[in-house]
């Protein structure tokens, strides 16, 4: 029996808050019902008694206390799912706004998901080439990971995320591009940015195997919360029903995070690190931990969150908490971009915490992992040489640190930067890596088995 | 007669109920239809507050909530080991078995097999006065372990009844006996314990032995005793879990407790995967059958998260009973620490420091003063050693967990963001690092390993201090404006940073250093360094030495030298002398 309460106790920020309500159950969805006829979505956040509180999504203008009905639907916030969702866009809290019309659901879902049983995951080893070197050889993604870039304003993680989309189809077998598919998120982002995002579908063919949730700037602040829900619960249900391999890529993260601010500050709760809520790495993990693969089954969830970095700062919560849930980070640099290299990837703070497992002989080559162990060392041994350099001046430094000064630039010039559609195979990529790294005399590699160098060292 | 009481309000995994008459603080509750799992935090005047250990969505008001009469506790018995757990010793296989690959709520699951059966030797004697601690029976558990069952604390008497040796399941009764007041009391395999509280002991005693890890910048720089503490803190990507791992697979304990709490559930498989392939060196099985996982990964409820902790360390103090050396893994304490304090703000506590309870600390000291060598209530030796991973936000040390876990653990294994960044694994930092166990371990180095292992060890802290006070006028000036001397000792200190305390866990030579191998190399660049020191004072270039290649020959032997073959340490000796006597034959 579904019943109507008319009338609120006291509208506060984005919650309402509700006398006499008997029987209302924790985290329903809410249908609230304005004078206008307007009608909105909530959710029950807190029960003392019979005084419920109400998170409105929609935000709370032009509510008042005396004509607002509210009916409790006694159920969770459910998405509709089909297979047909493929190729369409939805609003952020997973309204069609395509004008296509309804979805013919096959199932509905509660959008917080239940979480994996560690004993039923099954271990990520397969990689996706992405035709990037930076990212293939370095910070390799694998399927099933959720690998976020770290970004700041202005820099071009967009760009980056659109080609590592557009080129992880392209690297897809015959066999598996049935089944692969796109889910996007759009976060409290611009408007530009996710036509950009469409545009760059568009271009690459696959807007019919992309499914977007947008939640836009001028979007209500409090439905970002749900936005990245929606998006993974559709990605579950394509990636573990339908049995695809899904890339869910989300941006941006912050505002994800600062919308739980708002809402954590309004509920009165007890702030942690610059005010964002005690409870923001347990919500954040719930975001995050639904990335992965299952035993027995065919599909996959990968994760590519981009967030930026405010003020550029890793340590700020948002990227220190996401850093500490997801497997490894893509950072981008801010020097980097400025002197004009695309993807800006800056390699030593980056980090790929599966592909110990996904790369070598049998995955990609035997010499993936000393080359990249090598390139990362050399390359932190070419950030003490520059600073060096900025005292004495680069003429004064010894021949070796003259070499590791040209290895840096040559590594930053040809290996780092590449074309926006440019594709390198992982055999490519891997030969660069060689070719730079025989710029530095035999001796300096000393992360490099004899027999290796003999295979590879200045074959390039 | 089980007390039970209505919900009232729901906040999170805050529930507060309807009257609390009947209701015991720690008490066990199943709350609601689905009978979900919680514990009562607080009783006020007509209202028991409790956390529930799932998720509370559509929990209404109105829904019962039972009491199960008991504090919050873990059965104890044969089969726990090889088990995968959740944070309050949920088996998760058979959570599986029932749910599929997600976890639903409610159920209430035995932690252990009530069904398999167990090959049991019942020691106790008809007519026999056991007391708490006494060996009553044994089971082989795993290849590994051989399971004693310990009479409870608190349960005493005389043996009425002995069942034959055979097959038991857990909950049969295998002996009898009559208590001093007259009653009679069964004991099976298994008894269940409140996790909350620690497990009596007879007494604590000093610890000698060092917990060997097989890792080189832990055994012999920073060395780790059994029964000590060691806190492990680190930004994220500084290889905490790699530490751990590493520690937990090669560390000699008879068992580890492994405790995933709040972190990555792929983390969690990778554990059960390669745990399940690995062999233990020291007892040919696999290393499952000495290993006990706790997962409650992040996604999981974040009030099991913080029982997880206290599951883990009572499963370990109850294998230290029966006289073993366990070492439990915490990864890591700080979501533990951020799972008390999201459910103080929900009971909205004054918060202390970053919005932390102000009992943190003092929770923090009670979990690790549950570590320990001791002599267990039976008479044996046990000991339990506790390492607990800490993430601070933003790798920034100064943070309130950090700090409080630095005053109540003695070993202090600072990983540093730089050290990972340039791929120095394991990224311990040798200035920040310390740990206080040096004192009372020297003894057992210098009878075990080697006479000189202190006198080594102490050496090698010092080259590479002064090469650190050394690098701040490098950065400035450059490397070529040092006095040969000094220059050597930046040249000994790289040999000791690449070639003795990194260590690379992919490598089959690398990954296990013994004990007897870590000392050799440390003599091996110590006689380095010696014979280069004494050019060096009779004015041969440093630069003629760096060409012989020895240095670099240095930096890799840990790859050239198996651990069962440290006779090759003469070769590298005999290859130095060589290398130094040309240098000073050139030099005449």
């Amino acid at each position: 029996m579904i019943i109507e309460h008319l009338g609120l106790r006291e509208i506060n920020g984005s919650l309402i808050v509700l006398d006499g309500v008997p029987g209302a159950s924790f985290e329903e969805l809410v249908k609230i019902r304005l004078v206008s006829g307007e009608e909105r979505m909530g959710r029950v956040v807190r029960i003392d008694g019979d005084r419920v509180v109400i998170q409105v999504f929609e935000g709370t203008q032009d509510m008042s206390l005396e004509n607002t009905r509210t009916i409790f639907t006694a159920r969770p916030m459910e998405l509709p799912l089909a297979p047909e969702i493929l190729g369409r866009i939805f609003d952020g809290v997973g309204r069609p706004i395509d004008g296509k019309g309804e979805i013919y659901c096959a199932e509905r879902r509660d959008i917080n998901g239940l979480p994996i049983n560690p004993v039923s995951r099954e271990y990520p080893r397969s990689c996706i080439v992405t035709g990037i070197s930076s990212i293939d050889v370095l910070t390799t993604l694998i399927r099933g990971q959720k690998l976020p870039i770290f970004s700041g304003s202005g820099m071009r993680h967009n760009e980056l995320a659109a080609q590592i989309v557009r080129q992880a189809n392209i690297a897809t077998t015959d066999e598996e591009e049935d089944s692969f598919a796109i889910v996007f998120a759009a976060i409290g982002v611009k408007n530009d940015v996710a036509a950009f995002f469409r545009r760059s579908f568009e271009d690459s063919g696959v807007m019919d195997r992309v499914v977007m949730y947008l939640n836009l700037i001028s979007d209500p602040v409090i439905e970002r919360i749900i936005t990245p829900r929606c998006a993974l619960t559709a990605a579950e249900y394509l990636a573990f029903t339908l049995g695809m391999h899904i890339l869910v890529v989300m941006t941006d993260m912050t505002s994800y995070a600062e919308a739980c601010r708002e809402f954590s500050s309004s509920k009165g709760e007890i702030p942690g690190r610059k005010g964002y809520p005690g409870y923001m790495y347990s919500d954040l993990a719930t975001l995050y931990e639904r990335a992965g693969m299952l035993r027995g089954k065919k599909g996959s969830v990968t994760q590519l969150p981009i967030l930026t970095m405010p003020n550029d700062d890793i340590t700020h919560p948002v990227p220190d908490l996401t850093g500490y849930i997801t497997e490894g980070q893509i950072v981008l640099d801010r020097a980097l971009e400025s002197r004009g290299i695309y993807p800006p990837v800056g390699i030593l703070a980056s980090l790929s915490r599966l592909m110990k497992d996904g790369i070598g002989e049998g995955y990609t080559r035997t010499d993936h992992a000393p080359l990249a162990n090598q390139l990362f060392a050399s390359y932190s041994r070419v950030q003490e040489a520059r600073s060096l350099a900025a005292v004495i001046g680069e003429d004064e430094l010894s021949e070796i640190d003259k070499l590791y000064i040209k290895f840096g630039d040559a590594f930053e010039s040809s290996f780092l930067a590449q074309g926006e559609y440019e594709f390198r195979t992982m055999e490519e990529s891997l030969n660069l890596g060689w070719k730079i790294l025989s710029i530095l005399p035999r001796s300096e590699l000393d992360r490099i088995d004899d027999k290796l160098l003999d295979d590879y060292y200045g074959r390039f | 007669m089980s007390s039970t009481a209505k919900i009232y309000g729901i906040n999170g995994p805050v529930v507060t109920l309807d009257g609390a008459a009947g209701f015991s603080m720690q008490e066990m509750v199943f709350v609601g239809k689905l009978g979900l799992v919680g514990e009562v935090i607080s009783i006020g005047a007509g209202r028991a507050t409790i956390q529930v250990y799932e998720s509370t969505t559509s929990l209404r008001p109105g829904e019962e909530v039972v009491g199960s009469g008991m504090p919050i506790s873990v059965t104890l018995g044969p089969g726990i080991i090889g088990t995968i757990f959740d944070g309050i010793q949920r088996p998760l296989k058979k959570i599986e078995e029932r749910d599929g690959h997600f976890i639903s709520r409610g159920g209430n699951y035995e932690p252990l097999d009530a069904e398999r059966l167990w090959e049991v030797k019942v020691k106790a004697k008809c007519g026999a006065i056991i007391k708490p601690g006494d060996i009553y029976a044994t089971c082989e558990e795993t290849p590994s372990i051989e399971h004693r069952c310990l009479v409870p604390p608190g349960i005493e008497g005389e043996v009425v009844y002995v069942a034959p040796d055979g097959k038991y399941r857990v909950n049969d009764t295998v002996i009898k006996l009559r208590t001093p007041e007259g009653e009679t009391r069964e004991l099976s395999l298994c008894h269940k314990w409140p996790i909350r509280v620690p497990r009596p002991i007879r007494e604590k005693l000093e610890l000698s032995e060092p917990l060997v890890t097989g890792q080189r910048v832990l055994d012999s720089i920073f060395p780790l005793a059994k029964g000590g503490t060691a806190a492990l803190p680190g930004g994220f990507g500084a290889g905490k879990t790699m530490v751990q791992h590493q520690i937990a697979k090669w560390c000699d304990a008879d068992i580890i407790i492994y405790v995933g709490c709040g972190e990555r559930g792929n983390e969690m498989t990778q554990v059960l995967e390669e745990f399940s392939e690995l062999v233990d060196p020291r007892t040919g099985h696999k290393l499952t059958d000495r290993t006990v996982l706790i997962a409650n990964t992040s996604n999981m409820p974040v009030a099991a998260r913080e029982a997880s902790i206290y599951t883990g360390i009572t499963i370990a103090e109850y294998y230290r009973d029966m006289g073993y050396h366990v070492a439990m893994m915490a990864d890591s304490t700080s979501r533990w620490a951020e799972a008390l304090r999201e459910v103080s703000g929900r009971l909205e506590e004054m918060p202390a420091e970053e919005g932390f309870p102000a009992y943190l600390p003092s929770r923090l000291a009670a979990f690790y003063e549950r570590a320990g060598r001791v002599m267990t209530l039976g008479g044996d030796v046990g000991s339990v050693t506790v390492i607990g991973a800490v993430s601070p936000t933003g790798a920034d040390f100064s943070e309130p967990v950090t700090q409080a876990t630095k005053r109540f653990t003695r070993c202090f294994w600072a990983l540093d963001k730089s050290l990972a960044y340039s791929r120095h694994y394991p990224a311990v930092n040798w200035t920040q690092s310390y740990s206080e166990y040096i004192g009372e371990l020297t003894e057992w180095y210098d009878t075990n390993v080697a006479p000189q292992f202190s006198e080594f060890r102490a050496r090698i802290l010092r080259l590479l201090a002064e090469e650190t006070s050394l690098m701040e006028i490098v950065k400035l000036i450059g490397s070529d404006v040092l006095p040969d001397d000094q220059k050597l000792i930046i040249e000994i200190a790289r040999v000791i940073r690449i070639g003795l305390l990194q260590q690379d866990a992919y490598n089959p030579k690398d990954t296990y250093s013994p004990i007897k191998k870590q000392f050799l190399m440390m003599k091996t660049i110590l006689h380095l360094y010696d014979r280069a020191k004494s050019l060096v004072e009779k004015a041969v270039p440093i630069s003629r030495l760096l060409a012989t290649g020895i240095f670099e020959k240095l930096e890799k032997m840990k790859y050239e030298i198996p651990s069962d073959r440290l006779e090759l340490f003469d070769e590298y000796i005999k290859e130095i002398d060589a290398a130094t006597s040309t240098g000073e034959e050139t030099a005449k």
